[in-house]
């Protein structure tokens, strides 16, 4: 278990922030950490590991501190065990992926680990290549098996998937929701896309600024706002065409465009770049029961 | 033809380079990630070398370790060493005069490398310097060597610090370079020629490999 109660001010692109964490990540919990950008995601994560130090506060791990400003301990970052998945992957570039896997076991080498997790992670066709040869996904995957080769309590990952294209994306988070059963880890996720925290936490922790704003089931955060019933969306204007005596407005709504028909004097308030809200009123979504595939 | 000289200046750059390079090393490592408040004091320290006259370097070097002068009569008493016209001196001004040729590159390299691949070995378990020497100077390569071969090519090349701290003593501290003005000023134009011709025909062999090297035109032509 996971306790840690600490301070840091940080220089952010937005200026000077107060970084305090109040947290408490049970064994074998998939948390995830949700925030804006300069919101103190990544120094979470660097602080926990030992990347960075706090300036006060205190960090306890199964009951052994890990730094406490008041006794002045600081567990350095090579006696943590922690596996990090960087944002940038960090694979040694000069090494091939089954070098780094094993560079990475250090002294008490262990092959029948590295053999599973390349098996896990379906390197096996890729374990002779450098780093370089390889595809966003394939690097993704080499930097998830490497930060397990030292068979960690604690798994930290850093927007590991934020690169990637969708397919490649829901792929990975198959591959991350067994190794998480399968090594009884305890995982940290830094993420912006709410279907994959969605898919993989147990819990979320929102920040902002610096501060924790809310913890909890993925559902209860992210869904409060649509329970009400109400269809509605926030989207951009992309383009107004006169048709005729109407307009046709092209929206984009997360990463589709809608095309919504509007009356002349509803037009003349927006135009192409402005952040609209589409809803519909006085009008129930139908939900309809599709055909059971298996069946037909 | 006497080669003396130059298997002098050769003996010298690869002396120079040997000890440049295991110092250079912890030094452009500091430099590179230090944070003392020190570091733009060495920093320029380190880059003097290439805008002063090397007769600068020389003089002072003279001053400081003659033995008519309290440091340079300190260290002949109770060392035995004599850094003025000999060639250990040589090198130890060798090594200043070609410091940022070997600091530059490797800090550099050091410097741009990803800070997360060292932090990932430090998580991995490895200490600062298992890192520097198993993660981060097997990746910067290029720099290495290019460090190596400059640091190499410029002690080659040295003349103003040589003629003043080294005089011309036949196979102590005559190199090819005082060796080329001897000939000159003894209108030996064939003689100083051909050190000349070495000299031009080695530098450019060496720099040449380099470019080859580190431009990766050898691999693409033994793939």
């Amino acid at each position: 278990m996971i306790k840690m109660n600490i301070r840091k001010s940080l220089l952010a692109a937005t200026g000077e922030i107060e970084l305090h964490l109040d947290l408490e990540v049970m064994k074998g919990e998939f948390i995830t950490l949700y925030g804006p950008s300069g919101a103190g995601k990544t120094s979470a994560l660097r602080l926990l590991s030992g990347l960075m130090r706090p300036d006060s506060g205190l960090i306890e791990v199964n009951g052994r501190p890990w730094y406490s400003g008041k006794k002045n301990i600081f567990l350095a970052p090579q006696k943590r065990k922690i596996g990090f998945v960087f944002q940038d992957y960090a694979l040694f570039p000069n090494l091939t992926i089954r070098k780094n896997l094993e560079f990475a076991q250090g002294r008490n080498k262990n092959p029948h680990t590295i053999q599973e997790l390349i098996a896990l992670t379906e390197l096996e066709n890729l374990q002779d290549r450098l780093p370089e040869d390889l595809s966003g996904g394939q690097k993704q995957r080499a930097a998830l098996a490497r930060a397990l080769v030292q068979r960690p309590d604690i798994l930290l990952l850093d927007e590991p998937l934020s690169a990637l294209d969708s397919s490649m994306r829901v792929k990975l988070q198959d591959h991350l929701r067994t190794l998480h059963e399968r090594f009884e880890l305890t995982t940290i996720l830094v993420s912006h896309d709410i279907g994959e925290i969605h898919k993989l936490s147990d819990k979320v922790v929102t920040l902002d600024h610096g501060t924790i704003t809310g913890s909890g089931k993925p559902l209860d955060i992210f869904s409060h706002h649509k329970l009400s019933g109400k269809f509605q969306f926030t989207g951009k204007i992309l383009d107004i065409q006169k048709q005729e005596v109407i307009y046709v407005v092209s929206i984009l709504v997360n990463q589709e465009i809608v095309r919504v028909i509007a009356h002349e004097n509803e037009v003349q308030e927006i135009q192409a770049g402005d952040q609209v809200l589409v809803a519909a009123k006085a009008f129930n979504p139908l939900i309809m029961k599709l055909p059971d595939t298996d069946k037909v | 033809m006497n080669w003396g000289p130059i298997i002098l200046t050769f003996k010298l750059a690869l002396v120079t380079t040997l000890m440049l390079f295991i110092i250079g090393i912890p030094l452009a490592y500091w430099l590179a990630f230090g944070r003392s408040r020190l570091k733009p004091v060495v920093e320029t320290l380190v880059s003097m070398p290439l805008v002063l006259p090397p007769t600068v370097l020389g003089f002072y070097f003279l001053i400081a370790f003659s033995p008519n002068q309290a440091f340079g009569n300190w260290l002949d008493e109770w060392f035995g060493i004599r850094l003025v016209f000999s060639f250990s001196g040589l090198v130890l001004a060798s090594m200043i005069y070609s410091l940022p040729f070997m600091v530059h590159p490797i800090s550099s390299g050091l410097a741009g490398s990803q800070p997360s691949i060292r932090e990932a070995a430090y998580l991995m378990g490895y200490s600062k310097r298992q890192t520097l020497f198993k993660v981060l100077l097997p990746n910067i390569r290029p720099a290495l060597l290019t460090a190596i071969v400059l640091s190499f090519a410029h002690t080659i090349g040295e003349f103003g610090v040589v003629l003043m701290i080294g005089g011309n003593i036949p196979d102590k501290t005559k190199v090819a370079s005082i060796a080329i003005y001897d000939e000159v000023e003894a209108m030996n134009y064939a003689g100083a020629n051909t050190y000349s011709l070495i000299l031009f025909l080695t530098t450019f062999t060496i720099l040449l490999m380099v470019y080859l090297i580190n431009g990766g035109y050898l691999k693409r032509f033994w793939k």
